[in-house]
């Protein structure tokens, strides 16, 4: 199976018969349509690209005059990349960038095992209260995080984490479960029976089947969501300013953003190069495993 | 091993534990099942492999959630019990009030025009030379943080004061000097400047609207469009006849996702405005009331009433998918 395929493919393999929106569209008088689409595009990509352009002026230039002069008088630097990582005297987004890694890794890892554990038995073994614990858990997706986040919190600080990886750990783990769970169980179902039976006959038991059968065909399904988990990480803001917003030892890069944001808000210097140095894993990740990403995007597009 | 870990190496090392930790308890649950042999042993096999996550979600949000519902009848510092006071704050104080009207007008107008646009675009790129690239440069928002996104349009919106020797940086207010208007400012001009904030959501969503309304135009059956085209039947026909009523069930869908994302945006009103000038929103004031102005038992109702306010929207949303499920 071809993994990065690009978005696109399927419509190029159909493009031989027209579609209702092709038609549409040609019907509209093609060039009022190209138009229409094109504005849409340009001014969709204008606010980024202008930001971008920025990052590479120098700090003078982006104060006193608008990016759009940059193609009268193009002057390009990487100083303000420097300095958002700790050179001229600016914030070093390497000690973020290394942190927002940290908190993503296992808060990834940790609840696409215990879901997947979770979902095996929802879907493969019998036992009481089964049915309660599915709807049970498949209705806390809809528990907005806000509704947990003081209690959550009092019982950090009485564990004595605060101020650490675990909270995040512990916090981002758990607000996935129930997505995580539901989407997973569905996928397994969809598994032949008789796949796990002739591997129950052949005398293997709910570990070895676990590993040997299911393990294997889930993979789709599990990139899908550990993509679309790892976004929701790292792109996350509520989580880590509660949980993390006390020191900068634990704090993840958006929130080095925001901050920067918040206290410099005039810095556009700092601001373009360090906005960018925050979206470069989650635009490469988008541009490398598009088809996953948009999969685990539709199917968690309600989380949180 | 539990301390706050500074330098990079102990970071690792710190994760690294972590994941030792959890896959010697991942191991020591598997151990376990793996000696629960036979069909009799099934059950507590079952049971095992959710232990893990019936704590987490017990501890981490059933009792969270049921606490702060509790903690919202309670005062500022949680400790004498006011009744629904809070919710009376709520929908009789002035500042709340304004709060509730821009949380309305966020979760009418971003839905609707994301959709919206996200259809007319899918429906334009379609089968055209560029179409995945455009697709791209519509997604890519969706991409990234919403902080990040804040930070691109908070440049877009800069201000300059209008004065002789001082040019404009912000793209719209160089547009306004350009059209011989005068600069604005305009995240303070209020009720402009929920507006501007609710582009940025709009911005960011209209991707996601896209990519699933064009996955669900392509599914719509070549016979059916055939038909029609034989018809003659013109474009404006075609896409409200055919297109819009054979994706009906998937744009409710997208509409009461976006809406419900909406309801819950935080990230955005925080980095443009912080909720001053008159921007705050459901969930933007539930964190302002609970950490800046440290009235927990008001933060708590806020945070209640985003539970409630999402409520319907789930509900309405499991049931459209499960219908276009069942066809």
């Amino acid at each position: 199976m071809s993994t990065v395929a690009p978005l696109a493919t399927d419509s190029d393999l159909a493009a031989e018969k027209p579609s209702a929106a092709a038609i549409a569209k040609k019907r509209l008088s093609s060039p009022w349509a190209s138009l229409a689409a094109i504005v849409i595009a340009v001014l969709w990509t204008i606010p980024t690209f202008g930001l971008l352009i920025s990052s590479f002026r120098p700090e003078r230039q982006i104060k006193r005059t608008g990016w759009w002069t940059f193609f009268s008088d193009p002057t390009v630097t990487l100083d303000n990349y420097r300095s958002v990582f700790g050179q001229n005297g600016g914030v070093n987004m390497a000690d973020f960038f290394v942190n927002s890694l940290v908190i993503c890794i296992p808060s990834v890892l940790i609840p696409l095992a215990l879901a997947s554990l979770a979902a095996y038995a929802f879907a493969w073994i019998n036992f009481r209260g089964k049915n309660f614990l599915f709807i049970a858990i498949f209705a806390l997706q809809i528990v907005p995080l806000q509704i947990t986040l003081i209690p959550l919190l009092e019982i950090f600080v009485h564990i004595h984490i605060t101020g650490t990886f675990w909270t995040l750990w512990l916090a981002h783990s758990t607000f996935a479960l129930p997505l995580a769970i539901y989407l997973l169980h569905n996928f397994m179902r969809e598994v032949p029976a008789g796949l796990i039976e002739a591997a129950r006959v052949d005398g293997a038991g709910h570990v070895a089947i676990f590993f040997r059968v299911m393990l294997p065909l889930l993979t789709p399904a599990l990139a899908a969501f550990g993509i679309f988990q790892f976004l929701w990480v790292w792109n996350d803001l509520l989580v880590a300013l509660v949980f993390a917003g006390g020191g900068n030892e634990v704090a993840p890069i958006t929130l080095a953003l925001a901050n920067l944001s918040g206290t410099r808000g005039t810095a556009w210097q700092l601001l373009s190069a360090g906005a960018f140095v925050s979206i470069a894993v989650p635009v490469l990740v988008f541009l490398l495993l598009q088809r996953y990403f948009v999969r685990g995007l539709l199917a968690g597009s309600v989380k949180g | 091993m539990f301390n706050t870990a500074s330098t990079t190496p102990e970071k690792l090392l710190q994760m690294l534990a972590a994941l030792l930790l959890f896959a010697a308890v991942l191991g020591v649950i598997l151990f376990f099942a793996g000696r629960l042999g036979g069909r009799r042993g099934d059950k507590w096999v079952g049971y095992l492999y959710l232990l893990p996550v019936v704590l987490m979600l017990l501890v981490g949000l059933v009792y969270p959630g049921l606490r702060t519902i509790y903690e919202s009848f309670f005062d500022a510092a949680g400790k004498a019990f006011v009744g629904v006071d809070n919710y009376k704050t709520i929908f009789t104080s002035e500042d709340q009030l304004v709060v509730l009207r821009n949380t309305v007008f966020w979760v009418v107008l971003t839905p609707f025009l994301a959709t919206g646009i996200g259809l007319v675009y899918a429906i334009l790129v379609d089968k055209s030379r560029f179409e995945s690239f455009a697709k791209a440069l519509i997604f890519l928002p969706m991409s990234i943080s919403f902080v990040a996104a804040s930070v691109i349009w908070k440049f877009m919106y800069e201000y300059r004061p209008d004065q002789a020797n001082v040019q404009q940086i912000g793209l719209i207010n160089q547009i306004i000097v350009w059209l011989g208007g005068k600069p604005v400012q305009l995240l303070i001009e209020s009720p402009l400047n929920t507006f501007l904030l609710i582009i940025v959501m709009i911005w960011i969503q209209a991707g996601f609207a896209m990519t699933v309304l064009s996955a669900a135009i392509k599914a719509i059956p070549d016979d059916i469009v055939e038909a029609a085209r034989l018809d003659g039947v013109n474009a404006w026909s075609m896409f409200r006849k055919i297109t819009v009523p054979s994706v009906r069930p998937t744009i409710v869908v997208v509409l009461t996702t976006i809406g419900i994302g909406t309801l819950k945006v935080f990230d955005i009103v925080r980095t443009m405005t912080g909720g001053n000038f008159k921007t705050s929103v459901v969930a933007n004031e539930f964190y302002s009331q609970t950490f800046r102005a440290d009235n927990q038992g008001l933060g708590a109702a806020l945070a209640v009433l985003l539970f409630i306010l999402v409520i319907p929207v789930v509900a309405y949303n499991i049931r459209q998918v499960r219908q276009s499920e069942a066809r």
